[in-house]
């Protein structure tokens, strides 16, 4: 592939860098995908709830090829203490038409996605690293790959290498992230019966639910999750690493205690582990997206940090700014410039984007998680929740205003002791959540 | 219904080069560092501090390739590239 030069090289045949790929390669580009899986997918793990709009901005229809596993009509977010839950959720018809979102697997659906690229036109160079960008001074005129006569040449480099982009350090446009930027999260699936499935959370045919779950994570800041496919349940946990690296537990064992937890343990049981996985999640949000152009290259995705972790929304974001990075490589090829100042029209049409938006509006979520104290959030909290609504529901002869007194009273200890300690805690949380 | 990290590791495929892509920079500053939480942070089990041999192994056919280590070794000490194209784990749901 010595001589081979392309209009674009993509990076990574995720989410970000396939959108990215089949955008080029439908106006005509020449685009190569280059993937170090066996096959695009072979990496990849997620939770994984993908979403309908973001990739029907690209292929209409879509959900009606693809493989994906449940469409989801019900969203339920546990609260759990050590053997309680208090629990919201949302169910909703209108969810059937037009869908909202499906559970998939990512090794299903991105083959599948890469494969549209592929019809496309993008050309497949998988079991390849990237090992390095070819430079000329600031300019990125390619890629170095790990084949014999690995480089690559071509105008535009589109650096979609996920959570761990080792590109983007490279490059600096971003540092090694910090423990507090990123969470591990550790995943099973689950084996059981179609029907059992149904049963235990309450579906129909293809219908699916979700659950994200607070509290039990040992006193770490992390969400754990439990979604529905068709014949396999996800279910995992991720906690932020600078969590991890103090409590000396194994990740795999925080897994087991949410596996065990009474609420969920019915929920699995009988259930085969099929698959045992991790992978990180970015955590950083607005404050850490890196510049996303410049000469010669745009970077995506996981490796700018563009997830709402708030909403379990990655894959679309990604989806996303590929797309935008996509476009902007289209109209700088039709220019004949692949400088920064033109790149620069896919850092503008991401800030005018729900990407851009969405992260500004939880940019103070990340600061919250990182410097408040986790125990409080993940442990004291969820438990005295727990506690203040078993004490009102429980019928024993004492008064009910001697009880909401004393659910209050709980709820107020766990956020500090006083009525000021709650109300500062709602008012950070509210403002980290609105910012 | 937990399992080990052995069965766990087991429901994985891997393609295991001979090389690894996971290097320990300096073992002396493993021996002078005062936690070796790679022993615990790592969720494949790949770090383990053997005492006797004053040394940190690196199982590398087990990673599965998450990254968290280069990340969160408090000493930056260990060297973390991707397996060869085609190398390391191949999941089968994902
Ligand atoms: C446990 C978990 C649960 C999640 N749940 C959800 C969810 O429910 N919904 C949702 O929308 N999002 C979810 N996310 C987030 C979502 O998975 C990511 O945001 C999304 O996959 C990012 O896409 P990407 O293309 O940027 O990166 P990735 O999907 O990571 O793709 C990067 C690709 O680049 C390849 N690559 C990397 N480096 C190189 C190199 N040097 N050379 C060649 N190839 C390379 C990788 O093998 C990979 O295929 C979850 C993530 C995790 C870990």
């Amino acid at each position: 592939m010595a001589d081979e030069r392309f209009d674009a090289i993509v990076v990574g045949a995720g989410p970000a860098g396939t959108a990215a790929a089949y955008t080029m390669a439908k106006a005509g580009l020449k685009v190569a995908l280059v993937e170090r899986g066996e096959f695009p997918g072979a990496k990849n793990i997620f939770g994984g709830v993908l979403y309908r709009k973001q990739l029907e901005d690209l292929i209409p229809e879509w959900w009606k090829e693809a493989p994906l596993e449940r469409k989801i009509v019900e969203q339920r977010l546990w609260i759990l203490a050590d053997d309680s839950a208090v629990t919201f959720g949302h169910r909703n018809q209108r969810y059937h038409d037009p869908p909202n979102c499906w559970t998939g697997l990512r090794v299903k659906f991105d083959p599948w996605f890469a494969g549209k690229a592929e019809q496309a036109g993008a050309i497949p160079i998988y079991e390849t690293v990237v090992t390095g960008l070819l430079r000329a001074g600031e300019r990125v005129r390619g890629v170095i790959t790990d084949r014999d006569d690995g480089e690559l040449e071509a105008n535009v480099t589109i650096i979609a290498d996920g959570v761990n982009s080792l590109l983007g350090k490279q490059l600096m446009v971003h540092r090694e992230w910090r423990p507090d930027e990123v969470s591990l999260a550790v995943k099973e699936i689950i084996q059981l019966p179609k029907q059992t499935i149904q049963d235990r959370f309450n579906l129909e045919g293809d219908e699916g639910c979700t659950i994200e779950i607070i509290g039990h994570t040992c006193g770490m800041a992390g969400l754990g999750f439990l979604y529905t496919n068709t014949d396999t349940l996800s279910i995992g946990v991720g906690v932020m690493v600078s969590d991890l690296k103090k409590k000396r537990v194994k990740p795999y064992e925080v897994l087991d205690g949410l596996k065990q937890h009474p609420a969920i343990s019915r929920l699995i049981q009988g259930g085969e582990v099929k698959e045992y996985s991790g992978h990180l999640i970015p955590e950083g949000g607005f404050n850490s997206i890196p510049a996303l152009a410049g000469d010669g290259w745009m970077i995506c995705g996981d490796a700018a940090q563009l997830v709402n972790a708030v909403h379990r929304e990655g894959t679309n974001l990604a989806i996303t700014s590929g797309r935008l990075a996509g476009e902007a490589a289209i109209r700088a090829h039709e220019a004949g410039d692949f400088s920064a100042s033109t790149l620069a029209a896919y850092d503008e049409a991401i800030r005018a984007s729900f990407v851009y938006k969405d992260l500004k509006k939880y940019r103070g979520v990340h600061s919250l998680l990182a410097h408040e104290d986790a125990e409080q959030l993940f442990h004291r909290l969820p438990q005295a929740l727990n506690d203040a609504a078993y004490e009102m529901l429980l019928v024993d002869g004492v008064p009910k205003r001697d009880k909401q007194r004393k659910a209050i009273r709980r709820v107020k200890e766990a956020a500090g002791g006083a009525y000021m300690d709650l109300i500062r805690l709602g008012l950070k949380g509210w403002r980290a959540m609105n910012g | 219904m937990s399992a080990s990290i052995e069965e766990r590791l087991f429901t994985i495929r891997y393609k295991a080069d001979r090389v690894s892509h996971l290097i320990i920079k300096d073992q002396e500053v493993c021996l002078a560092c005062p936690t070796k939480e790679c022993n615990w942070f790592c969720p494949s089990d790949v770090y383990l501090w053997h005492e006797a041999e004053r040394m940190t192994s690196v199982a590398y056919e087990n990673c599965i390739e998450c990254g968290t280590c280069r990340i969160a070794c408090p000493e930056y000490n260990i060297e973390w590239l991707y397996p060869k194209g085609g190398y390391g784990v191949t999941y089968k749901y994902g």
